[in-house]
């Protein structure tokens, strides 16, 4: 059986595809088949951050149609071949995702695969409400911004009734914070939510800060995850954030800021 | 103002606004979020019954639902129309 991840936020822009890439090639990586789904029907990108848009043949939507099998939908990354991406499609309506289709899916899938990355769109209508209802696990992603965290908030309340873990009164999904675009000195200085703040109203269990890094538009740009750039400081925090959700004990990196020391020692201005 | 606090600069810092904003936002989204779903069809139907016998519109009907730890209340607050110069309530 495969655990179920869905990565998603409510808001839009805060970095859902960018995790969803990062973690499923981490998961990959660390020796677990793993296959990540684009969720967002009509506006696909994920394709796009792992780099095989050239290569996408058939969708999620032809598979739920039977038009393909699972089989000829998905696409072994080029980067690691424990890991498979299934894309969205791009022309068809949203309504083109079932409840029963995409459990049709998810149960194949489950008989393969370890794990599943479910990466949501924004928003909370259909495609937002499929992509997290049969999740076990949900990585809630969130900016240290007030629209981000209110919506993370919007989104918990609808992880804990509209999934098929509450309907059917099993244990809840187990949910996440990743606080991304996260930046030290601006926190310092008072000019943005820090981790303590946005835990005093969130109060989830935190598997990571991805500070604000240059290497994630970089690495999009490439149609690389950010994770496989083990120089940078985003390609390790989700290498952290793997390691952490698999059961390891890191201590939390990046909540101050290196650079910002450094400078100080050496009485240079910053 | 004194000259003190001029001085003192102790505007709060964004950071510390947000947060503010943020809990007194939360907060009040996430009691509309436990009430009950049937509140506003419950509100529409009152509203279609007592039309039938009085004149009132929209805004003269508030529906309130509370939660406390051991009894939830519902409180229903119709104003009726103003004739004979005095509002008349209806409390149930």
């Amino acid at each position: 059986m495969a655990r179920i991840i869905v990565v998603t936020s409510g808001k839009g822009g805060v970095g859902k595809t960018t995790t969803s890439a990062a973690i499923a090639m981490g998961l990959a990586k660390k020796g677990h088949k793993t296959a990540v789904i684009d969720f967002d029907v009509g506006l696909r990108n994920l394709d796009l951050i792992m780099g095989c848009e050239r290569r996408v043949v058939y969708d999620f939507i032809n598979v739920i149609n039977g038009e393909a099998s699972l089989n000829q939908a998905l696409i072994r990354d080029k980067n690691c071949n424990l890991l498979y991406i299934l894309p969205a499609s791009q022309t068809r309506d949203k309504d083109a995702l079932t409840l029963e289709g995409v459990g049709k899916v998810l149960d194949e899938l489950s008989k393969d695969f370890k794990y599943v990355v479910c990466d949501s769109p924004a928003g909370i209508e259909k495609g937002a409400n499929l992509a997290l209802y049969y999740a076990d696990d949900a990585f809630v992603v969130t900016n240290p911004e007030i629209s981000s965290v209110r919506d993370s908030d919007r989104m918990l309340g609808i992880l804990a009734s509209k999934s098929r873990r509450a309907e059917s009164n099993a244990e809840p999904i187990k949910e996440y914070l990743l606080l991304t675009r996260y930046d030290p000195n601006r926190v310092k200085s008072g000019e943005m939510l820090g981790l303590e703040d946005v835990q005093d109203i969130l109060s989830l269990q935190l598997l990571g800060i991805i500070p604000e890094s240059k290497s994630v538009l970089t690495a999009s740009n490439a149609g690389v995850p950010v994770i496989l750039d083990e120089k940078s400081e985003a390609g390790q925090a989700y290498e952290d954030v793997v390691a952490r959700y698999l059961g390891e004990n890191r201590p939390h990196r990046f909540l101050d800021d290196k650079k910002g020391f450094f400078r100080k020692l050496f009485g240079g201005r910053s | 103002m004194s000259l003190l606090d001029y001085f003192r600069a102790s505007k709060p810092k964004s950071a510390t606004i947000a947060k503010e904003r943020l809990q007194i936002l939360v907060a009040h989204e996430r009691t509309a979020r436990s009430r009950p779903s049937y509140l506003p069809e419950l509100q529409k139907e009152l509203l279609e019954v007592i039309r039938k016998y009085v004149n009132v519109d929209q805004e003269a009907i508030s529906v309130k639902f509370e939660q406390d730890d051991d009894q939830e209340t519902l409180e229903l607050n119709i104003v009726l129309p103003d004739f004979q110069q005095d509002n008349k309530q209806v409390n149930m």
